[in-house]
């Protein structure tokens, strides 16, 4: 029964890829809990739509994103003076651009995308983890519910998602179980995926660890707070979600 | 403390509906039981299984810590066999080092 729903999914996904492509593909930003996610997410927004504009609040505590946020209508635009700029550009790590060893084709310059953001995926809420950050009881409890909520909410999200940005953190063990799950529902699901090997500009990151454990996915090193190699990144979101 | 074990056979997995196999791991793993699988679950079902969690995530019970190895491809590339999973309450149990053919985990009495 499950098998069939599956592979009615992947059949309508193709059916819909084939006969009614749509104009604007929705990316979800997945990941585990302060991989970068949501400075990834403005990071796009400020330089493809408003560099005054965020789409949610970064900080170190986990699970700051408890409600999927949706940002529509970013046009991707390759010629943008923002992309352009070669200090953004640079890759110090430029063995691990890529595991597939292939470069990305130069398609059309221009891609319009919803840019979702999704809260961290995670196996266990401890609301004793939000006091270790200074939370009351009280607050830190209601934060932990909010946060179950938004696991719930991300997990949903996957069956509206056409394309998903999967954000590793370069200085952590990239072989955690919630990393295997959702490359392996993706797979599953036929969706598209890029994985982004996110605070390259860490002393202690290490991309080819990420690229090793899933060596059939691209993977691009990137520095969402500073901005380092992100125009390799756009590069290979317009080849792989037009 | 002791901490039980349940080894469940993939016979008695197979036997049961996804929704029943979910609930007999979550009822195990809430009773302080490290439940191993073997056959596994796929990723598909372990998303589930995170799903499940998470509603019934509570003061007492955190959550799950879950390893599993990661598929393999069968049938000529088309179909992919889970292995083995390990569940258990993440209050007790942690997983320590991971990779593709080892789980190292330490189960802690709390």
């Amino acid at each position: 029964m499950k098998l069939k729903k599956r592979r009615k999914g992947i059949l309508s996904r193709l059916l819909r890829a084939l006969f009614f492509r749509k104009v604007t593909a929705k990316i979800g930003i997945y990941g585990p809990p302060n991989a970068g996610k949501t400075t990834l997410a403005n990071r796009i927004i400020h330089t493809f739509v408003d560099e005054n504009e965020d789409i949610g609040v970064s900080t170190e505590v986990p699970h700051e994103t408890r409600r999927a946020v949706r940002k529509e209508g970013v046009l991707i635009d390759l010629k943008s003076q923002s992309v352009q700029n070669p200090y953004l550009n640079v890759s110090p790590d430029s063995n691990v651009t890529s595991t597939t060893e292939q470069k990305p084709r130069e398609g059309k310059s221009k891609l319009k995308l919803d840019i979702v953001d999704t809260p961290g995926l995670a196996t266990k809420i401890d609301f004793h983890d939000f006091m270790a950050f200074g939370l009351e009881e009280k607050e830190a409890k209601k934060r932990a519910k909010e946060a179950t909520e938004g696991v719930i909410e991300a997990i949903k999200w996957l069956d509206d998602i056409d394309g998903v940005l999967l954000l590793m953190d370069a200085t952590e063990d990239p072989y955690t179980q919630t990393n295997i799950v959702i490359i392996g529902n993706l797979e599953a699901r036929s969706i598209p995926v890029i994985v982004v090997a996110n605070k390259m500009d860490l002393a202690e990151a290490a991309p080819q660890r990420i690229a090793d454990a899933f060596p059939q996915h691209t993977v691009i090193p990137i520095s969402a707070l500073k901005g380092e190699n992100m125009g390799e990144l756009y590069k290979e979101m317009a080849r792989r979600f037009r | 403390m002791e901490i039980k074990m349940d080894l469940i056979s993939e016979d008695k997995i197979n036997s049961m509906s996804s929704t029943e196999k979910l609930r007999f791991i979550l009822d195990g793993v809430k009773s302080g039981n490290i439940v191993i699988l073997e056959g596994g679950l796929t990723s598909e079902e372990q998303m589930q299984l995170i799903e499940l969690t998470m509603t019934e995530v509570s003061d007492d019970f955190p959550g799950i810590e879950i390893s599993g190895y990661q598929a393999k491809r069968s049938f000529f590339n088309l179909r992919k066999k889970s292995r083995l999973t390990v569940i258990g309450p993440a209050k007790v149990m942690r997983t320590i080092k991971k990779d593709k053919d080892l789980i190292s985990a330490v189960v802690s009495a709390v």
